[in-house]
């Protein structure tokens, strides 16, 4: 599976996924310039955690109007994956290829942390090595990883499954004071109508080897690797 | 042309940093304040024709860039005080 790590000005986990993917997944990885549109050779597209553009106006604001993103729609359209993480999942809403929009933590706070995930949806290529009601445990780091969408969008959301994970208890239990920012039903990651676009504000990149406490980041890469053997759906773009 | 833009989150989301501020000038006393919201101000100078084409340029530029209108409201005023004064006059 041909990986592309997107390097926006401002970018600073586009290393991090670069090293799991070459050294933990061994997988080809390349980077990708914010200004490149030729995303031909790629089969999933990473959009990695950050500051772009120094958040300038909107955290995403800037870079989900870049060439990269811009050319995003038609990779994505050809069935390619995307993955944001954090300022990604910033990104990917403020571009419009996921609905809603991340605002600033209701806690006023910069949390750095680890979180635990309710997987809700095992069945996206990001989410197919895990099963429902699972518990993942990854860190987050942002300021602004509100999700907010209207109560039409929630609908839509829950009716189609695309709610891929909400923050929980370690037990699996979605409580308020297991939500670290304040989303909307605790919502922390969701992919798009067709499952090919993952946003989620943890970073499955920093809990990928042992030594970084620990691995669950990883059933992420294995489930996008599962997807490529298992139905070789990228195999036929 | 110069004009002013507004950005304002929508009535009925909540404005964490407006509550925050609040709570602050009511900590130097200011324990009036009713409500408080902040907002955004974006001042562009447009080269346009008319002010009408102004506005409709940086309506635009509201709807794909400057606001997200998910979350915020925009309005879009003529800034008539920049207008009124030449290019470097002191205010």
């Amino acid at each position: 599976m041909r990986f592309g790590v997107v390097v926006f000005p401002g970018t600073w986990s586009d290393c991090d996924f670069h090293y799991v993917i070459s050294e933990v997944v061994r997988q080809p990885v390349k980077y990708v310039w914010h200004r490149d549109r030729d995303l031909a050779d790629l089969d999933c597209v990473i959009l990695p955690g950050g500051f772009s553009y120094g958040d300038y106006l909107r955290a995403g604001a800037v870079a989900g109007r870049s060439p990269v993103v811009e050319a995003l729609s038609e990779f994505v359209a050809g069935g390619g994956l995307v993955l944001g993480s954090c300022n990604g999942f910033q990104i990917l809403c403020e571009a419009g290829l996921l609905p809603g929009a991340l605002m600033r933590n209701e806690c006023l706070q910069y949390r750095c942390q680890s979180t635990h995930l309710l997987v809700e949806n095992a069945d996206t290529p990001f989410t197919r090595a895990l099963r429902p009601g699972q518990v993942l445990t990854m860190p987050i780091s942002h300021g602004e990883g509100k999700y907010h969408a209207d109560p039409e969008t929630l609908r839509a959301l829950r009716q189609q499954n695309r709610v891929v994970f909400r923050y929980a208890t370690a037990e699996g239990e979605v409580t308020r004071i297991a939500n670290p920012n304040g989303s909307v039903e605790n919502i922390a990651g969701i992919v798009s109508e067709d499952g090919n676009v993952l946003g989620l504000m943890p970073h499955p990149e920093r809990a990928a080897e042992s030594a970084m406490g620990g691995t669950d980041g990883l059933q992420i890469f294995h489930s996008l690797l599962g997807s490529l053997v298992e139905d070789g759906t990228f195999l036929k773009r | 042309m110069k004009v002013r833009v507004l950005v304002r989150l929508k009535p009925g989301i909540l404005d964490v940093q407006g509550a925050a501020v609040q709570r602050a000038l009511a900590g130097l006393g200011f324990g009036d304040v009713r409500a408080l919201r902040v907002g955004k101000l974006v001042e562009v100078d447009v080269d346009a024709p008319t002010a009408a084409a102004a506005r409709a340029r940086v309506d635009e530029m509201c709807r794909r860039l400057l606001a997200n209108t998910i979350l915020e409201d925009y309005t879009i005023e003529a800034d008539e005080a920049g207008r009124l004064a030449p290019p470097g006059a002191v205010r």
